[in-house]
């Protein structure tokens, strides 16, 4: 819900409580009025709506589902990978 | 590995680990004991499984129905004539957000108003609304605003900063309102024939997971919490199925990068401290819903337009509508082709039910991406 | 249709297609009008004749202004007919008020566009207007060009071509957006304003069987092939994932919610071509820019229509754009 991006913090203005924000070579500002002072440092990824920063993005987290993706890949790829051995021993046309 | 930008988009709709998911889920489907029908709460959820084509990769026994999760599309009627009315007033410059603008009310739409010569902007946040009091300092600047609690706590922001700055020109009409009330309307309905809900990702970023716990614990209806991304929503559907499968139910988080339990307490202070529940919400489509939106407490009367304009404002509701089956299909019971005015008389140019009226809403989605669903 | 003209009527979707067919097709009936190409084919298929209003704001962007639109702008429907520009008019209509320098350097940059494509600007108008009555300067340029090659037709197109775009897609209408008022945002995005008359020369040079070539003003690139499925009652294939889109394209279309096949363009152009050519055809464009390619087969799946295929196996159909371009907040 509610269209929000993930940005990459590139400045921090804390006279103004403004951050600057880069998503995909796009940079923008944003209000961090509705974080905690000093919570948000430069580096940290971001979700942005309407023009507020909402929340911080936890990369640990977001790498262990990258992870998860990686071995369900996996594990797809071995099943294929058994299926197509399998069709190639029963395919009538294999010499013995 | 380190974390870049680019995989928190491309990981994310990356097109082998969506075949993953929709294997997994083929298999899985395979053990339900029953058919299930699980409801996307949000608009965006809507539009991610419509843009990517994810009903394509479902087996028959899982089914969604499509939620009520666009705030410009449970608008009723009367509050889009409260919008119109405000907009033709001489001095006022009526601001909102990107599709209200659309949204035909009795007299028309905000876009209709501004061909008439009414000062109607959109904005992209509510503080742009600063700039244009400052540019137009004898006009009335009035916010319409919309949204659920992912929007609300910027319009606090924004009422915040008028009230620290001692702006005398801008003004709010409030339309906020909140997700866990509508949900559990629409379990009431004893024909309601939603099995699971996939929990909205950014309502949940403000207010926490913690506001859906009821769901599990009172109505047996599990709950995944997903992110907007196809791989998010394909591991959510997953993790419900599996729920069903292991004879589970509970609320789960799969969007953990972004959502925890407590939420954002910064943003629900904000709210707290401008906003107060209304008794009753009318949601277009639904009716009445207890508790389920917001107002400006007293002490902010001098910001509120609902107050200083009363006079002008309409007063009564406006039904829908009698072919409009739009309550229908937000309670799961009809899908959008078997409302017999889908795609002829009600279009996205011309809408005339909720679910029509805004790119987000089930009608709205089904005309732009189905056929081939 | 609606009492009252909407913004939307100008979009290039929909709506517009909507108020040109009830309103001006049905008071100025004729066949060669109603062909509904970039230009007339007049005068026994000699010439290319075309018209094209310009009322962007702001004036000054990111890789062009109003001027160098307003020449390429005309001088693009010609080419697209296959005919080389040769004689413009220009007509402007000013607001009181209007600095003579910004006016100066427009008309400079009229000129050097000219000069890209050959042509001449032979006769021309002036009117000012008290304040108020126009947003700064509005240009219109007609322009008269010679049909170089003969045939190429939006209503011609069969599953014995494929369709192609000439490069990355969006620019001109993500840069618009990005330099409005309203929308604080800087990156290194660009319009992608150019003549293409250079390009279109160099695939006929080349010998490439062009079936059709339109470019994609407003309603980008989705309007292109939305009105090509119904002018040549075809389905059209698109593999998503060949559709050319910049980085920087892509972000503001993710912080904005919009499809960057909705986007307008001013240099970019959609090629039907006969299978054999396209890959011909395709080195030709990447001479230059080097993200030309094919992104589309022709099929009679759903006839009319346009077709997404993803590349994990789903489909969607691409919608004629409506309504105005509005930012989605959720």
């Amino acid at each position: 819900m509610c269209l929000s991006i993930p940005s990459k913090v590139v400045k921090i203005d804390k006279e103004n409580n403004i951050a600057t924000v880069d998503t995909m070579g796009v940079s923008r500002d944003a209000s961090l009025d509705l974080m905690q002072e000093g919570d948000v440092k430069i580096g940290d990824y971001v979700l942005l709506h309407i023009g507020f920063i909402m929340n911080k993005i936890d990369e640990e987290d977001a790498l262990l589902s990258l992870e998860t993706y990686k071995e369900i890949i996996q594990v797809m790829d071995e099943e294929d990978r058994q299926k197509a051995i399998l069709e190639d021993d029963e395919c009538p046309n294999r010499g013995t | 590995m380190a974390l870049e930008l680019k995989n928190l988009y491309d990981d994310f709709r990356d097109a082998k680990t969506i075949k993953a998911y929709a294997k997994i889920i083929q298999e899985d489907a395979k053990k339900l004991p029953l058919p299930i029908n699980i409801m996307e709460v949000c608009g965006g959820h809507t539009h991610t499984i419509m843009k990517y084509g994810i009903l394509q990769l479902l087996p028959k026994n899982i089914k969604f129905v499509h939620g009520p999760g666009c705030p410009v599309c449970i608008m009723p009627k009367e509050r889009i004539d409260h919008a119109y009315a405000l907009a033709m007033q001489e001095d006022v410059i009526l601001v909102t957000l990107g599709d209200m603008i659309k949204v035909p009310g009795s007299n028309g739409s905000l876009q209709d108003a501004r061909s008439k010569g009414a000062d109607v902007r959109f904005v992209y946040s509510p503080m742009d609304c600063m700039k244009i009091a400052k540019e137009n300092p004898h006009a009335k600047i009035i916010f319409f605003a919309i949204g659920f609690e992912t929007t609300t706590p910027m319009t606090a922001a924004l009422l915040d900063v008028v009230i620290k700055k001692d702006i005398k020109n801008i003004f709010f009409h409030i339309n906020h309102v909140t997700v866990p009330e509508a949900m559990a309307a629409l379990l009431s309905d004893d024909e309601c024939k939603i099995n699971a809900f996939l929990g909205p990702s950014h309502v949940s970023v403000i207010s926490g997971s913690k506001i859906y716990e009821e769901f599990p614990r009172d109505f047996n209806k599990p709950v995944v919490v997903s992110g907007f991304e196809p791989v998010d929503v394909m591991q959510s559907i997953s993790m419900i199925v599996k729920q069903f499968v292991e004879n589970r139910c509970e609320l789960e988080v799969e969007y953990k990068r972004a959502v925890n339990r407590d939420g954002n307490l910064n943003a629900q202070r904000l709210n707290d401290k401008y906003f107060e529940q209304v008794e009753n919400f009318r949601w277009r489509g639904l009716g009445d819903i207890p508790k389920s939106g917001l107002k400006l407490k007293a002490e902010y009367d001098i910001y509120n337009a609902e107050v200083i304009y009363d006079a002008i404002l309409p007063k009564e509701p406006i039904d829908d509508h009698k072919l409009c089956i739009c309550g229908d299909i937000l309670k799961g019971k009809a899908n959008p082709p078997e409302c017999s005015i889908f795609g002829t008389a009600c279009k996205p140019t011309s809408p005339i039910g909720s679910c029509m009226v805004s790119s987000e809403g089930a009608c709205a989605a089904y005309y732009k991406y189905g056929n081939l669903i | 249709m609606n009492k009252t003209i909407s913004l939307a009527c100008g979009n290039g979707g929909e709506e517009n297609n909507e108020l040109i067919s009830k309103v001006f097709y049905k008071a100025f009936k004729n066949d060669i009008l109603e062909k509904g190409e970039d230009a007339a084919i007049i005068h026994n298929g000699e010439l290319a004749f075309s018209t094209d209003s310009f009322t962007v704001s702001p004036l000054f962007f990111a890789g062009a202004d109003i001027g160098k639109l307003a020449v390429c702008g005309t001088c693009n429907d010609l080419a697209m007919m296959g005919a080389k520009p040769k004689y413009l008019t220009c007509s402007v209509i000013i607001e009181e008020g209007f600095v003579t320098a910004d006016l100066e350097r427009i008309v400079a940059s009229m000129k050097q566009e000219l000069e890209i494509n050959g042509a001449v600007v032979v006769s021309g108008d002036t009117k000012v207007v008290p304040r108020g009555s126009v947003d700064k300067i509005f240009i219109n340029t007609t322009g008269i060009g010679e049909v170089l090659k003969s045939g190429i037709s939006a209503n011609a197109i069969t599953n014995e071509d494929v369709i192609l775009v000439n490069r990355d897609i969006g620019c001109h209408g993500a840069t618009i957006f990005a330099a409005r008022e309203g929308m604080e945002m800087s990156s290194s995005l660009k319009s992608d304003c150019a003549s293409l008359f250079p390009q279109v020369k160099a695939l006929i040079d080349g010998g490439v069987e062009i079936t059709a070539l339109r470019d994609a003003t407003r309603g980008g690139v989705s309007a292109v092939l939305n009105e090509w499925s119904k002018q040549s009652n075809i389905c059209i294939e698109v593999e998503e994932e060949k559709i050319p889109v910049s980085d920087e394209v892509k972000g503001i279309c993710e912080m904005l919610g919009f499809e960057a096949t909705a986007l307008a363009n001013e240099g970019t152009f959609v090629l039907a071509i006969k299978k054999d050519h396209a890959e011909l055809a395709c080195r030709i464009l990447k001479e230059f820019n080097p993200h030309a390619e094919i992104i589309a087969n022709v099929t009679s799946r759903h006839v009319g229509k346009v077709v997404l295929n993803s590349s994990w196996g789903t489909s969607r159909f691409l919608e004629m754009p409506n309504g105005e371009l509005l930012p989605r907040i959720c």
